[in-house]
């Protein structure tokens, strides 16, 4: 049985503050990657602050933040970083951020697959009615990543972003349930085989 | 029958222990991994965690026991080497009234399917009735969980409550029942089935 | 739209922690009235603990998974009861906790009043699918008024209370947010 963690490169495996503070420097002195990063403002910090901060954050499970790491499914080597933040609950809607540290997963699907299996999890197991996103408009790929996952554009914030001596759009993209679910069947990573689950006890 | 030589924490192929600080983290926090053993445990969202997080989990577990002194937790393990397979607990203990709710969970999807659930569950009837003198322990289940539903009835749980369309999971909502068994249903129930296996 | 906080026979204002307590500490001492409440075994507590339980609530700030309120007549503002609403976020179900403090007030329509208001907030404001709530079965007065509410009964876990010696139920009841609107529905 397929579980809501795994997709087809990649499974969602716990955010080890740990692990992710000894990840991070390298992650973040590339600067392309700090650059392209769209996270929410949590996880832009240094690493030793972040990990007392990343441990009491992940350690609360409040229902409204949910920290995952990345990993490959071919070896099992951490490669990013996600996070979904509910921050509208009579919208149903939360923000989701996504890195991949490791750059040469960079443009491969892993991006994509990471995202089909976040939204899995948003209506599937915290029964979200939508999902947003922020994506800078110089990161072609990241939004090229999205829109496969079935994002749609919902808007942009004009010349927010002050970069190489120019401004820049930050894009709104935003996917439905509804949406979601006219391209995914919400039963197929869960589906409970009955036969399966009355033989185990 | 006033049988105090018969061992509460041992059973036939499981005994019932105290949390293991050092060793059971990383395994809970493989179970943890888990989305379809999580989702059969609890109805709150199934979450990865990280062995670090499963300890400090462990630490606030056993504070609370001390502080509230309304929950009893057992961490399960195989009598042929130890390992840890499992977590039963009795919790939200009313003393005044005599109820407890049942929680228990075989962890590892390869240890499943041998009985040792059963086994299990007995034991924690019986912690429940002759030990905490409880007079009814009660059961809350997901509909889609059918194998607990089917052990429960096994040991004469009698299905109570139907939550009608309670939990949202798999873009769909589920009933969550409520199963009771009090205590003189255990006695009667213990007597029938040690009559039947002595027969 | 409709005024969310105004009924026929009552009004919701904000739980404050002097007001409240000046009541619950005399409310408390009905044991009648906490009987057909509470579960628990029966405590005092001083106006100045039930005063800091309820302001250390607030200290917390704004908490999306909680919703209660002070209920006053609309005549006379007078302080009656209360009711709150628990959320399950990720599920989307509240249950509910309501009691009318003031004995005068019982078997008037007062309860009916609250619970419709309770009702109306939990599924046009707060849009959950689904109400809950347990009573004692002992409490028939309280059965009547869940029913005509439009609660279902959906079971009763057997043997639970013990008072006086002796043992009765817990009724549990529910209605569906289809339910509601069904009965509700050129009146949401």
């Amino acid at each position: 049985m397929k579980d809501i963690f795994t997709g087809k490169l990649v499974r969602l495996s716990a955010f080890d503050p740990d692990e992710m503070s000894k990840a991070f420097p390298r992650w973040y002195l590339n600067s392309e990657y700090v650059r392209l990063l769209n996270s929410s403002a949590r996880v832009m910090q240094s690493p030793k602050a972040a990990l007392k901060w990343m441990e009491e954050e992940v350690g609360e499970m409040s229902p409204a933040s949910y920290f995952f790491s990345i990993r490959t499914l071919a070896d099992d080597k951490l490669i990013g970083e996600l996070g979904l933040d509910v921050f509208n609950w009579s919208g149903r809607d939360a923000f989701v951020g996504l890195g991949i540290g490791e750059t040469e997963y960079w443009g491969k699907g892993y991006g994509t697959d990471v995202m089909n299996v976040l939204l899995r999890f948003a209506f599937t197991e915290i029964n979200l009615r939508r999902v947003t996103l922020t994506v800078f408009e110089y990161n072609p790929r990241a939004i090229r990543s999205y829109e496969k996952a079935g994002f749609r554009h919902e808007g942009r914030v004009r010349q927010m972003l002050n970069r190489e001596g120019r401004r820049w759009d930050e894009l709104f993209m935003g996917i439905l349930r509804e949406e979601w679910l006219e391209l995914n069947d919400p039963t197929s990573a869960g589906e409970w085989n009955r036969k399966e689950m009355d033989k185990n006890l | 029958m006033f049988d105090i030589q018969t061992q509460l924490f041992e059973g036939k192929d499981i005994r019932f222990g105290p949390i293991d600080h050092e060793k059971d983290p990383q395994i809970e926090a493989r179970w943890t991994h888990d989305s379809d053993f999580m989702r059969m445990m609890d109805i709150s969202p199934a979450r990865p965690m990280s062995a670090a997080l499963v300890k400090k989990q462990y630490e606030k577990l056993e504070k609370q026991i001390d502080e509230d002194k309304n929950l009893y937790h057992f961490a399960i393990r195989a009598r042929e080497d130890d390992r840890l397979i499992g977590k039963a607990a009795i919790q939200w203990i009313e003393w005044a009234n005599g109820n407890g709710f049942l929680r228990l969970g075989i962890g590892a999807a390869e240890d499943r399917g041998k009985g040792y659930g059963s086994e299990a569950l007995r034991m924690l009837l019986r912690f429940g009735f002759a030990e905490l003198n409880l007079f009814r322990l009660s059961a809350i289940v997901p509909e889609y969980n059918t194998a607990a539903m089917a052990s429960l009835k096994k040991f004469g749980f009698v299905e109570e409550v139907r939550r009608r369309q309670s939990v949202e999971r798999d873009a769909r909502r589920w009933d969550v029942l409520v199963f009771g068994l009090l205590k003189d249903e255990w006695l009667k129930h213990s007597e029938e089935v040690l009559r039947q296996a002595q027969a | 739209m409709r005024d969310l906080f105004r009924g026929e026979r009552v009004h919701l204002t904000f739980e404050e922690p002097e007001t409240h307590a000046k009541s619950e500490v005399r409310w408390q001492l009905d044991s009648e009235f906490v009987r057909l409440a509470d579960s628990d075994p029966l405590e005092l507590s001083s106006e100045k603990k039930i005063r800091d339980r309820v302001e250390k609530r607030f200290e917390k700030g704004f908490q999306p998974e909680r919703y209660s309120f002070s209920v006053r007549t609309l005549t006379e503002d007078k302080l009656i009861g209360f009711f709150g609403l628990y959320l399950d976020l990720i599920h989307s179900e509240a249950w509910v906790g309501i009691g009318i403090g003031e004995r005068d007030f019982w078997g008037k329509g007062y309860g009916t009043d609250m619970m419709k208001i309770c009702l109306r907030y939990a599924f046009s404001e707060l849009g959950v699918q689904r109400v809950a709530l347990g009573l004692h079965a002992y409490n028939e007065r309280a059965l009547r008024s869940y029913e005509k509410a439009g609660f279902r009964l959906e079971g009763r876990t057997r043997q639970d209370m013990l008072r006086e010696g002796k043992r009765t139920d817990t009724l549990w009841m529910g209605i569906l947010r289809e339910e509601w609107l069904q009965q509700n529905g050129d009146n949401p």
